[in-house]
């Protein structure tokens, strides 16, 4: 077991010194939907709007030097962060928009923007491939593609270990497969998946590969070149940074095949009144004045990660998973969906409570500190499937200990015994 | 505890054994409704005898709270008249988005005052009005069909 040293951690971040209700510590087990953000976060948001506020990219002044410094400073520890090069790297404003992005260039693609057919031409012989265990945002956006192109969306299903087969992949995937997205890590089962053998599947059959890394790259050593992938979209937020900005990495020379979705200012060359030359990637995806000091906040919160090191993150999830596996198992009338194994893991732990509705355990849980997320976790095929309307999933990051665990086993039986009246 | 404002006795009672929850298959309308944030789902049948509520009959999942908002609703509703349920469902929106300051006019609600303390936890409003947007609409689709 390697765990970090949470007590010094939290003095980094501001939220951990206030109280929540009937004045408790807070225990705060909901960093699937956002993280907590460090000082460090905060204080960089704060140091360019006193200090170096400006427009990027088109001030002759030196405010916007320095915005422009920063800004793209940031674009280069992302780059360094994920392994890649600072072209491949596009700021939205969340990774709901990266991917929305992705599918509407195919889609602009697939209309004949682009000057040739390309490997992004989709027509009714295309078929896009999904999982069974993807987020709405991972999800929805290639169901829309296929209605816009005639393509078909299959998905593969998710097995009662709650991971994908590698078998059933094979099986779905053929020569008309021409784009599979999925998730690289699951925000509702904790599963890891197997990137580098689906990658060498889709390869196989020359289909462009998506990772919605939203779970893995804020918890996971991620470098894109050993993945192999195509596209990698991830959000801020999780990752320690502000709300309001995602980033789409691609491969250079997709993203230079790729036709742009958003057109605007600063995405060009030239424009006459009859049409516009678009400036190369990252450029080219990036219209409109950007979210500044979220992009710069996202920075200084990759370099957090980054001097803590993504390796001893990833190991501290493990040794929680490890201790709170068991312990969720041992409670009666408890069901755990997701892998009960540690390996290819993360810490997030979706379950359901016989006879307690997930909101009402949100609730008690409330009460005694801990801020867990109830409900379908924008997943609702999933909870379908497992015919549930929702689960409570409380997840772990590199601000948890093991006391937060035995609190959340307290709160739960807690929960049992408040509603025990009730049943 | 404020646990015990929010989950009063008769709550958890009418969570318990909640009332009219078995679908009859005679109505003047059915409406299904959603809670798209959490996943909570009803099907409400109202039967409306002209001016009169004659049965409303339910089913769905969901939380203590909306399960025993909805039980109280039918309760209420039945066998009231059109105008009377317009008043009842009034007074319990504004209890509901009062943030705690109204108790609920007890002659009108009943057990429905005991939901009050529900308006106090901005997250839960939408569990206790699930069912309550459910019969207005039914309400209103059942009065469309009557012209």
């Amino acid at each position: 077991m390697s765990l970090l040293p949470v007590d010094k951690i939290k003095k980094d971040f501001p939220i951990f010194q206030r109280k929540v209700r009937n004045n408790l510590d807070l225990i705060y087990l909901d960093s699937g939907a956002t993280s907590q953000k460090p000082k460090s976060v905060i204080d960089s948001q704060v140091d360019f709007y006193n200090n170096h506020n400006a427009a990027v990219h088109r001030g002759a002044h030196l405010l916007a030097e320095e915005a422009d410094e920063l800004y793209e400073n940031a674009r280069e520890t992302t780059a360094q962060f994920l392994g890649g090069v600072v072209e491949e790297i596009i700021f939205t404003k969340s990774a709901t928009e990266a991917l929305n992005l992705l599918a509407y260039s195919i889609s602009n693609a697939s209309l004949g923007l682009s000057s040739d057919r390309n490997r992004f031409t989709l027509d009714s012989d295309s078929e896009i491939l999904v999982t069974e265990m993807e987020h709405h945002a991972n999800l929805i956006p290639w169901q829309e593609l296929a209605k816009r192109t005639g393509a078909k969306l299959k998905w593969v299903a998710v097995g009662a270990n709650g991971r994908i087969s590698l078998t059933d992949f094979q099986n779905a995937i053929n020569s008309k497969t021409k784009i599979v997205a999925f998730t690289h890590a699951s925000n509702v089962l904790g599963t890891i998946n197997p990137v580098w053998e689906i990658v060498e599947l889709a390869k196989k059959f020359n289909a462009i590969t998506i990772l919605d890394a939203c779970q893995s790259v804020p918890h996971l050593p991620i470098n894109v070149k050993e993945l192999g992938i195509d596209f990698l979209a991830f959000s801020a937020h999780k990752a320690l940074g502000p709300t309001g900005v995602g980033v789409l990495w691609g491969k250079s020379e997709l993203l230079n095949e790729l036709p742009p979705y958003l057109f605007g200012g600063s995405m060009i060359e030239s424009v006459s009144m009859e049409s516009a030359v678009y400036s190369k990637p990252p450029r080219k995806f990036e219209t409109g004045v950007p979210n500044m000091a979220g992009v710069i906040g996202m920075g200084a919160a990759l370099e957090y990660l980054q001097n803590l090191s993504m390796k001893k993150i990833h190991q501290h999830e493990v040794a929680i998973s490890q201790y709170a596996i068991p312990k969720l198992l041992e409670i009666d009338g408890l069901t755990l969906f997701g892998p009960t194994d540690t390996n290819n893991r993360s810490a997030i732990f979706s379950f359901a409570l016989e006879g307690i509705h997930p909101h009402d355990v949100g609730q008690v849980l409330d009460q005694h500190g801990i801020a867990v997320r109830t409900g379908h976790h924008c997943a609702w095929p999933l909870m379908k499937k497992y015919g549930i309307a929702g689960t409570v999933r409380a997840s772990a990051y590199l601000y948890n200990d093991l006391s937060d665990i035995d609190s959340l086993i307290e709160g739960i039986k807690s929960a049992q015994n408040y509603f025990r009246k009730a049943s | 505890m404020e646990l015990d404002a929010l989950y009063q006795e008769v709550i958890l009672d009418h969570y318990k054994n909640p009332h009219h929850k078995n679908l009859n298959s005679s109505y003047t309308c059915q409406v299904h409704h959603t809670n798209p944030s959490c996943g909570d789902e009803i099907t409400l049948n109202l039967d409306l005898d002209k001016d009169l509520v004659k049965d409303i009959t339910w089913d769905g999942v969901g939380c203590s709270i909306s399960q025993a908002s909805a039980s109280i609703m039918s309760t209420l509703m039945v066998g009231k008249s059109i105008s009377q349920t317009q008043l009842i469902l009034d007074n319990f929106t504004s209890m509901m988005q009062s943030k705690g300051k109204e108790k609920g006019d007890e002659n009108l609600l009943e057990d429905g005052v005991a939901l009050a303390g529900v308006s106090k936890f901005p997250a839960r409003i939408k569990c206790a009005l699930l069912s309550w947007m459910a019969f207005k609409d039914a309400l209103s689709q059942s009065l469309e069909l009557q012209k």
